[in-house]
């Protein structure tokens, strides 16, 4: 997989920083997880994270606190055995591994469900601010011009489709924000299946964007 | 340096093995510290990164908006998680600070989302394949902190807003009331400057 679009910086801070609204964290971990670019960057920013630790005033600790703390650390740990599960079934889908927390089985057996204008869809309902959901578009198809009034990130799962800014192949994400209008269309005669994560609802442009906006509802 | 520096010269102590080509001797005292309790489980070593570290923890997360009591009962389970996965700690990838601050934060998602924060763990496997930074890129902690002094001021609140209190760019947007592009430009400007440090030679 040659990845070609990355996140932007602010993007992987946030990350670093555990600040992202939930999808798009489940998103950027999708991505981080095909990406040594990104995870390097990764690194640099949560070295932000320890430098601004270690530069906080410490806060006073119950005097206890340490006795507390080395009483425990003869026990028995008992939420280690949980990891496993999640990297043995990674080895049977063709999920990215960080969604297959939140759905089973491969991308062309999950539950699409049919939105119109040739795209099918799941909601991952996730908490929080924005939304996270699966699209699957068909070949041809457009999306109607659009921007965001807030962050959106698309992670190209299988497929393509190329837009104002370049095109975007499986691994790539598409890292906007209310700065960037864009009409994305599949650009192969292959289904593109991508994640989206906003953090505010999508505003449409033009007549047809309008139209579209209550069925597609994003 | 810090005033608290971990004591004694025996954190360079033979026993220590190289670590993926980095020797203790070149590490900032905490990471070393941290590289010596993973390969002895010594709870006297454990000690001193705890009377080092769970203070800022506690600082941490109680900035995060914990109530007190919920930051000592995480700070304390931020540092027992220390003391398990210490062994999983690679110094080529992270000072102890770096690392001891995403346990941290995988622990709050998870409080405070009810959820697990699995995304962040799941890397500890293949980070280990990425190819490992230059010793020299792990020896400017301090240089990273006076470069965060030295950011002008718009740029080191969006990080502290971001990094403290775990405000999301749409949040601090709507606290400063600047544009959502201006909190990015901020963030990225700032990551830029302190990026730039870090591959410096000393």
């Amino acid at each position: 997989m040659t990845i070609r679009h990355h996140l932007d910086d602010s993007t992987l801070l946030a990350y670093a920083a555990g600040s992202l609204p939930q999808g798009m964290a489940l998103l950027v971990a999708c991505h981080l997880h095909n990406c040594p670019h990104c995870r390097q960057t990764l690194l640099q920013a949560e070295a932000v994270g320890g430098a601004l630790l270690q530069a906080l005033e410490p806060a006073p600790l119950d005097p206890q606190a340490l006795q507390a703390v080395m009483a425990r650390l003869d026990q028995p740990d008992t939420k280690r055995s949980e990891a496993g599960s999640v990297a043995a079934a990674a080895r049977n889908s063709d999920l990215p591994v960080p969604l297959q927390q939140h759905l089973s089985g491969d991308l062309a057996s999950l539950p699409w469900r049919r939105m119109g204008y040739g795209m099918q869809h799941i909601d991952l309902k996730l908490a929080g601010p924005g939304t996270t959901r699966l699209l699957k578009i068909a070949p041809g198809i457009s999306v109607p011009h659009h921007t965001h009034g807030g962050n959106e990130l698309t992670l190209i799962l299988r497929g393509s489709y190329a837009d104002e800014i370049g095109r975007f192949c499986a691994g790539d994400v598409a890292d906007l924000d209310d700065t960037v209008q864009h009409q994305p269309i599949v650009d192969t005669d292959q289904d593109c299946i991508c994640l989206i994560a906003t953090d505010a609802p999508l505003r449409f442009s033009g007549l047809m964007g309008r139209l579209a906006q209550p069925f597609i509802g994003m | 340096m810090q005033e608290d520096e971990p004591l004694g010269g025996d954190v360079k102590a033979a026993s220590t093995p190289i670590i993926n080509s980095i020797s203790s001797d070149q590490l900032e005292p905490w990471s070393a510290l941290l590289v010596r309790l993973g390969g002895e489980r010594d709870k006297a070593v454990f000690a001193q990164l705890f009377q080092h570290f769970a203070p800022r923890l506690q600082a941490y997360i109680m900035r995060l908006g914990m109530p007190r009591a919920s930051a000592e009962e995480l700070s304390q389970e931020a540092m027992l998680l220390v003391w398990r996965k210490a062994e999983m700690y690679k110094p080529a990838k992270a000072r102890a600070s770096s690392w001891i601050f995403t346990l941290a934060r995988n622990l709050c998602i998870d409080r405070m989302r009810r959820e697990k924060a699995v995304e962040c763990e799941l890397f500890e496997e293949y980070m280990e394949h990425d190819q490992a930074e230059a010793p020299e890129q792990l020896l400017l902690e301090d240089r990273m902190q006076q470069a965060i002094a030295l950011l002008p001021e718009n740029q080191a609140q969006v990080l502290q807003l971001c990094f403290y209190e775990g405000k999301s760019h749409a949040e601090i947007a709507q606290q400063l009331a600047i544009p959502l592009g201006s909190v990015k430009s901020r963030m990225r400007l700032a990551f830029d400057k302190l990026k730039a440090h870090w591959g410096e030679a000393q």
